[in-house]
């Protein structure tokens, strides 16, 4: 499948009716959830025939893509029973079957017991800044401990050293696939639908990186991509 | 829920040492047609705790040498592993005996403050 195919069919997946403040709800757009799962596969090779983990999944839209990329299964795990009931209903249109879903609460979650059961975990976690500071880099430690061979995840530009230290300190590689700029005007919109959030989308005030960080020890220059001004 | 996850499922109530494996009481179960990828099925086969899918399937299994040769044989276990699927009932701790309710296929994971 090709990337602006792929795109325009994550264009068609529902987002979250009524988004939570507090537990961060925000879809991630079918624009940047399109080229992550795309350098993923095609640089390296992480989601075809692969059993991936999707933390903190909210609606689907990267468990949905990897599906389409042929991943082997993927499992979604998000705390949000509405959330988890619209990506349910997103895999039935898009006649998905190859994911299944599981509510729980991952800063609970007993982690080790998960230990490098999933191939590649995907996520775009909460960023912690609703009172719940931190959480990005729990569910990362989370996804780490999960994954055999990589975690790719967004998280907010301004914490990128905080992350490479933390990486050091667990001994994993951490390497930025991209440096992205959300599409201004598309998210203005989505700010503007739903007037009743007095708080501004996130998508306005933080750049968000793509990182990749692994236990193992491939590394793969992947090209630079123009139309989301990737930086390597 | 699957069989493949439910393969990784475990109860984390405070005080239980062995929440695994789960033990599924199911009201509602679907078989549904599931592209089968016999490279993938051969490699999950390691991975799993296969007295667990016996258990959860109900069914044999003998696990045979050679079953990434077997194409018969993975596409049993594709079955079982990724068509068959729970949509309502429970997943049973088998320390505390707690529940952990499966409704619309999801199962509920989440504990309550005083077990955490």
């Amino acid at each position: 499948m090709k990337l602006k195919e792929l795109e325009s069919h994550l264009q068609q997946v529902d987002v979250f009716e009524e988004p939570k403040i507090l537990l961060e709800q925000y879809p991630t757009s079918p624009h940047i959830a399109a080229c992550m799962l795309y350098t993923i596969q095609s640089t390296f090779e992480d989601i075809e025939g692969k059993l991936v983990a999707d933390l903190g999944c909210g609606c689907g839209v990267l468990s949905i893509g990897a599906a389409m990329l042929d991943a082997g299964f993927c499992v979604g795990f998000d705390v949000d029973n509405d959330a988890l009931n619209t990506f349910r209903r997103n895999a039935e249109e898009f006649e998905i079957t190859n994911v299944d879903l599981v509510q729980c609460d991952l800063c609970s979650l007993e982690v080790d017991a998960y230990a490098k059961k999933f191939d590649t975990v995907i996520m775009n976690p909460p960023f912690g800044t609703k009172h719940n500071q931190g959480m990005d880099m729990k569910f990362l430690r989370a996804a780490l401990t999960m994954a055999k061979t990589s975690v790719y995840s967004l998280h907010k530009t301004s914490t990128r050293q905080h992350i490479q230290k933390k990486a050091n300190d667990w001994g994993v590689k951490m390497e930025v696939l991209a440096e992205l700029r959300y599409d201004l005007p598309a998210s203005y919109k989505f700010h503007k639908k739903k007037s009743r959030t007095t708080d501004e989308s996130p998508l306005l005030r933080h750049l968000q990186v793509l990182l990749k960080t692994s236990t193992s020890n491939l590394s793969v220059r992947p090209k630079a991509d123009p139309r989301t001004e990737i930086t390597t | 829920m699957k069989l493949l996850t439910h393969n990784m499922l475990t109860s984390h109530v405070k005080g239980v040492t062995n929440g695994y494996p789960l033990l599924i009481k199911a009201t509602e179960v679907k078989v549904n047609e599931v592209d089968f990828n016999p490279q993938f099925v051969s490699r999950m086969i390691p991975k799993l705790e296969w007295s667990t899918l016996v258990q959860a399937s109900d069914s044999w299994c003998e696990l045979i040498p050679d079953y990434d040769k077997n194409e018969e044989f993975l596409k049993k276990v594709h079955r079982v592993l990724l068509e068959v699927e729970v949509i309502e009932g429970c997943l049973k701790c088998p320390e505390s005996g707690r529940e952990f309710p499966i409704s619309r296929g999801i199962p509920n994971m989440l504990l309550n403050e005083d077990e955490v």
